[in-house]
């Protein structure tokens, strides 16, 4: 009964919201990776009405966009089963595939029941046989769920296909603009709006459980961070003191926000309780202290301090303490974000050529660049730590990126219109 | 990844329950690890998902220039009043030489009209990180502030706002578009 309940709330409310299509979205892949495993994504058979969603490029854009995998083109194909008896290995081996996985889909009256097989192609044994159903307007969803069960059967990692990102759009409008927070999916569809103002909107973030964003907003032409429930809309203004109210983090277990104010004269970085609203006031001094986020474990606190001359990266405990610096390579590191695990760090890096993204390996203390543009901004971690998503400025066109954490694989989600800026990857 | 699995976890928990059996069938050698955690998945809804607009402001306008009534000076180009904007070399808040005059003679309007309100909004060029370049628009106009009020300027006369690189003038990527970005407006109210 209460199971019956739960989805008829679920169905209802799905049906109130429509989903936006992602129209003016285009996904391309700018770098590939030599060492990628191939791997045939046959078009799924179809049956009923089944809308304009298709499994197989889903799935082979997923699978090719996280680098560990090359999708063979459909064009390719010699032959297209999509039943377990009528695959002949011979045919896939013949085009150097490693793995290959054939499916159905059966519309069935607004959901929609889908079946796949994959095979390792060499010796033809059957790695995962799966049936699910999916509700209207769930195919897409369906295949990032089909491309995270081959890829954590395959890489033996959890896929991060499934997942949602928040970032900031502006366009033109008459004389100004008008910013949008919008939340998608990871590869950049089904965008909604969760706020827009025609004055700015910035630094999204996630908290932990995904229900809540925190964000900046100047639409009282004044700094304000808010907090926003996803599932209601409802949203409260956490902090509105004079002059900068920014960067907000969600600590790990969602009850503070570090944030920088600069009521006190320059910008400070402070922990705000969310539940007593008492503050706790983490640096001091002249210099700009901006930018924290905290370590997975709670512990400490990371931020950009230009203590040094130039914006560095330091970390300090997240009760209050001396804060160490963490960055020494280049004049320029700032926006650090942890992968989930803790053990890596990606920042903006700034150096004669431009900023870009890099990651340092915590342990060692080695940086990697991983992009080569020179406006890239705002990284953050997938939640599985394989990809790091960010802003790119490319030939005066903003566009979101998401590369690698091995630099090998790069792939551009561009938007049709207007900026967009502040990714941030859902947890 | 919680949040979107849910859909099809709530659509399968619907075949469980009207036909009693699972949807999610194993037929080879799938990874049982991964199907448990599909039928265990906690009902969450994103279509529930809702927007909110913020409306333009509440009334007060603000801005540079706009908004108050001032006098022929502040359009006389030979006057420094005329100078609205003061610039800034890259990732510096120091007010540069040839702007101490334009401070200066808007403080001593502003000292000489003690009721005349301004906003001094701080930018930055687009390069490097957005909170980083908030902090440091902020540091531009507090510069600009300082001087103002070491003037005979009254704190209540100036308020400080920094948009970072939020609110570039021009719109272009190149040093010339980022020279006119790093600025300091002074808007009288």
């Amino acid at each position: 009964m209460m199971l019956i309940t739960r989805i008829l709330v679920g169905g209802i409310l799905a049906g109130m919201f429509t989903v936006a299509q992602a129209a003016g979205l285009t996904i391309e892949i700018t770098k590939g990776s030599q060492t990628a495993v191939p791997i045939a994504i046959v078009p799924f058979a179809q049956q009923g009405s089944i809308g304009n969603v298709k499994l197989s490029d889903v799935i082979s854009s997923d699978l090719g966009g996280s680098g560990f995998f090359k999708a063979l083109p459909e064009d390719d194909m010699l032959t297209k089963p999509s039943e377990p008896e009528r695959v002949n290995f011979k045919d896939w081996q013949v085009l150097g595939q490693d793995y290959m996985a054939i499916g159905q889909v059966v519309g069935n009256g607004g959901s929609y029941n889908i079946q796949f097989h994959l095979f390792n192609v060499h010796n033809g044994q059957l790695l995962m046989g799966y049936r699910l159903t999916a509700g209207a307007n769930e195919l897409r969803r369906a295949a990032h769920h089909i491309s995270d069960l081959i890829y954590e059967k395959l890489t033996g990692r959890k896929g991060a296909f499934n997942t949602r990102i928040a970032y900031v759009t502006s366009v033109r409008r008459g004389n100004g603009k008008q910013f949008m927070l919008q939340v998608a999916d990871a590869d950049g569809y089904n965008p909604r709006t969760i706020a827009e103002s025609p004055e700015p909107i910035m630094a999204p973030a996630w908290s932990p459980d995904g229900s809540k964003i925190a964000y900046v907003s100047f639409h009282t032409k004044r700094s304000e961070i808010w907090v926003q429930t996803l599932a209601t809309g409802q949203r409260e203004s956490v902090s509105s003191y004079p002059g900068i109210n920014g960067a907000p983090a969600f600590s790990p277990d969602g009850s503070r926000l570090a944030i920088t104010l600069s009521k006190d004269g320059s910008p400070d970085v402070y922990v705000l309780n969310l539940g007593s609203r008492s503050l706790t006031r983490l640096t001091s001094g002249l210099s700009i202290d901006t930018e924290p986020t905290w370590s997975p474990d709670g512990s400490s606190i990371l931020f950009t301090s230009d203590q040094g001359g130039k914006p560095q990266l330091y970390l300090m405990p997240a009760l209050g303490g001396k804060a160490s610096r963490v960055t020494f390579q280049g004049d320029y590191n700032a926006r650090g974000r942890f992968s989930a695990d803790g053990r890596s760090l990606a920042m903006v890096t700034g150096s004669g050529g431009g900023y870009k993204i890099a990651v340092m390996d915590m342990a060692s203390r080695t940086v990697n660049v991983l992009t080569e543009g020179n406006l890239d901004e705002s990284p953050s971690f997938a939640p599985n730590g394989s990809m790091v998503l960010f802003a790119a400025n490319r030939g005066g066109r903003s566009a979101l990126s998401v590369v690698s954490t091995d630099g090998a694989m790069q792939q551009k989600l561009a938007f049709e219109s207007g900026e967009v800026r502040e990714p941030a990857w859902a947890p | 990844m919680r949040f979107n699995k849910t859909y099809l976890a709530l659509a399968m928990t619907a075949i469980l329950v009207t036909t009693g059996c699972s949807s999610t069938e194993e037929e080879g050698l799938a990874d049982s690890s991964t199907q448990g955690t599909d039928a265990s998945t906690s009902g969450y809804n994103d279509g529930s998902m809702s927007g909110s607009q913020f409306g333009s402001g509440n009334g007060s306008s603000f801005g540079s220039g706009s908004g108050a009534n001032l006098g022929p000076e502040f359009s006389d180009p030979n006057n420094p009043l005329s100078k609205q904007v003061i610039y800034f070399e890259i990732d510096s808040s120091q007010v540069k030489q040839e702007y101490v005059p334009v401070v200066a003679a808007h403080a001593r309007y502003l000292a000489s009209h003690p009721n005349q309100h301004v906003i001094l909004s701080g930018h930055a060029d687009e390069r490097g990180s957005s909170e980083y370049n908030i902090a440091l628009g902020e540091q531009r106009s507090k510069s600009v502030e300082r001087m103002m009020r070491s003037q005979g300027v009254t704190a209540s006369q100036l308020e400080v706002v920094s948009y970072g690189e939020e609110k570039p003038v021009v719109s272009g990527h190149d040093e010339s578009a980022w020279q006119q970005n790093r600025r300091v407006e002074v808007g009288y109210q």
